[in-house]
């Protein structure tokens, strides 16, 4: 706030190490996010990625290190609603759960604390706003465990957008979304980064579909060996790996 | 044979005390069968037990007594489950056994009380006094309001833990009010159908439910509906039919289950 130019660290990570029972998994990472970048994390599978994303919303508990959201230590943050998160594999879920899509979007918005609490008609308005952004607003009263993989996936999307929060981090959220699908969730996640300002953390494999709306990238696999501006990054040699070897960085889809 | 008593305050006791309890079972049934924690009420009941027959020695109130030492143990069960990094259903192995070892040694040491605990053990609706009515309806509004009041954030909790818990919720608190409060619906249900059938009374009307339920309003709704219909239909037919009510009252809970199913099955067929 104080210089104009110098926008506000949203998330930082600082020296962050983790190891399941003993087996290390990140390394000394050092990363920032400013508010309104649009930040990809790359890397092949069993990299530490999901597990990087995980100890940014204090899923996890670094071994060493320490993370700070919105300049607020991570073990004293409270303003949750300021964060969404949609995991790897979200729609894992139970098949024989019985809940309508609305359901699954109400029942976030309802639990979620925050300075304004939404009302009753306010939560219904917020729900189709959300379901009609992923194009599912004819969808709100079906029941979740008969929509296809991609369609659960965008209400997933749904819930997390419904809460208006200010970062959004997505771990793979386009797996099992066909290709066009895929295009179109890319293209709103970067309008609603350029238009609405939100933050992005996005864990991909995809770096061919996202590369034009992301501005900045992270490569990592256990050590963070890329962190900066993805312009940047096309000349690095981080970059030249990614478009030779491919399966070094960048794993294929599976 | 039985007109007289289908009008006895003891019969309209026994369907007061009853609807309470079907309605707590209901409710608590859905989030407990969704959350794999269905064994849940067969560990507490074994809990409860042991805490009636620890009343029961004390001559002290032999269902506060109980309500008290299941509390403790369904907390202890979460405990173990976090803390000694145990699975659910060994955690509930443990405490289940415990509970029973306790209720034995205690009845092999005050010998005069045999006949009263085996009311606990097959269920005994006649013997429920006015007090515990009033317990019952307590109890009931209790776990019915726990639940309202949280809905949102248990159907959050049970869907998807992982977003839950980066939304900020206490899941841990929630945890804990959820396994008080079946508890202290187990308790009740041990008066009624006794320990050995206690847990199908939380689990079978949610699991007809979650046959026919589309959504998570059907499926409180319908659980609430086979629960009530289970308990008060099973106190009818079984002081009509002179049958054990606990006996009567899971037939007809598995009874509705089956014709959910079959239904269901149907209904899959048309459609296909
Ligand atoms: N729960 C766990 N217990 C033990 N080891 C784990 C666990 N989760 C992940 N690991 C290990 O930690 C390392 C990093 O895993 P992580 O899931 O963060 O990788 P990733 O980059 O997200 O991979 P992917 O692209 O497959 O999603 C891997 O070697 C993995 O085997
Ligand atoms: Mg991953």
């Amino acid at each position: 706030m104080i210089l104009e130019n110098k926008k506000e660290e949203v998330i930082r990570v600082e020296g962050v190490s983790f190891a399941y029972e003993r087996v290390p998994a990140l390394v000394n990472i050092n990363l920032s996010v400013h508010r309104g970048d649009f930040l990809a994390i790359v890397g092949p599978n069993g990299s530490g990625k999901t597990t990087l994303l995980k100890i940014m919303v204090g899923l996890l508990k670094p071994g060493q290190g320490r993370v700070w959201l919105f300049q607020q230590p991570l073990e004293d943050f409270n303003q949750w609603y300021r964060i969404g998160y949609i995991q790897q594999k979200a729609t894992n879920f139970d098949q024989i759960f019985p809940i309508s899509v609305a359901e699954v979007i109400a029942a976030s918005l309802n639990s979620i604390s925050r300075p304004q609490k939404p009302g009753r008609g306010q939560v219904r308005q917020k729900i189709l706003e959300a379901l009609r952004t992923v194009g599912l607003e004819n969808e709100a009263g079906k029941s979740m465990n008969s929509l296809s993989g991609g369609q659960q996936q965008r209400v997933l999307i749904a819930r997390a957008l419904a809460t208006e929060p200010e970062i959004l981090l997505l771990d793979e959220p386009t797996t099992g979304v066909d290709y066009p699908s895929q295009e179109n969730f890319y293209d709103l996640l970067g309008q609603l980064n350029r238009q609405k300002h939100l933050t992005i953390v996005l864990v991909t494999h995809d770096y061919g579909i996202v590369n034009r709306h992301i501005n900045r990238v992270a490569c990592l696999n256990q050590k963070l060996f890329y962190h900066g501006e993805h312009a940047e990054f096309c000349q690095s040699d981080s970059f030249r790996e990614l478009l030779q070897g491919g399966h070094h960085l960048i794993s294929h889809r599976h | 044979m039985s007109g007289d008593l289908i009008f006895s305050s003891l019969f309209l006791r026994a369907l007061l005390a009853g609807g309470c309890l079907a309605l707590a079972c209901g409710l608590l049934g859905v989030f407990l069968v969704l959350r794999r924690d269905a064994m849940i009420s067969h560990g507490l009941s074994h809990v409860a037990f042991a805490g009636v027959a620890l009343g029961l020695a004390l001559n002290l109130m032999p269902v506060v007594f109980s309500v008290v030492i299941s509390l403790a143990g369904s907390l202890l069960i979460l405990r173990l489950k976090e803390q000694a990094r145990l699975p659910g259903d060994t955690a509930i192995a443990l405490l289940s056994s415990g509970g029973l070892a306790l209720a034995v040694f205690l009845m092999s040491i005050k010998k005069d009380f045999g006949a009263e605990l085996m009311a606990y053990l097959f269920g005994d609706i006649l013997a429920i006094g006015p007090s515990e009515v009033y317990l019952a309806v307590g109890l009931a509004v209790v776990v019915s309001a726990g639940i309202f009041l949280n809905l949102s954030r248990f159907i959050f909790m049970t869907f998807d833990r992982e977003a839950a818990s980066v939304s900020g919720i206490g899941l841990k608190g929630l945890d804990r009010l959820l396994v008080m409060m079946s508890a202290v619906t187990i308790v009740l249900g041990l008066r009624i159908v006794g320990l050995l059938l206690v847990t199908g009374l939380t689990v079978i009307p949610a699991a007809a439910a979650l046959q026919l339920a589309r959504n998570f309003r059907q499926a409180l709704l319908l659980s609430s509906l086979f629960s009530l219909l289970s308990i008060l239909g099973g106190i009818v037919l079984a002081y009509v039919l002179n049958l054990p009510a606990s006996a009567a009252i899971i037939f007809l809970a598995l009874f509705i289950f089956i014709l959910g199913f079959l239904f269901k099955r149907l209904k899959g067929q048309q459609t296909m």
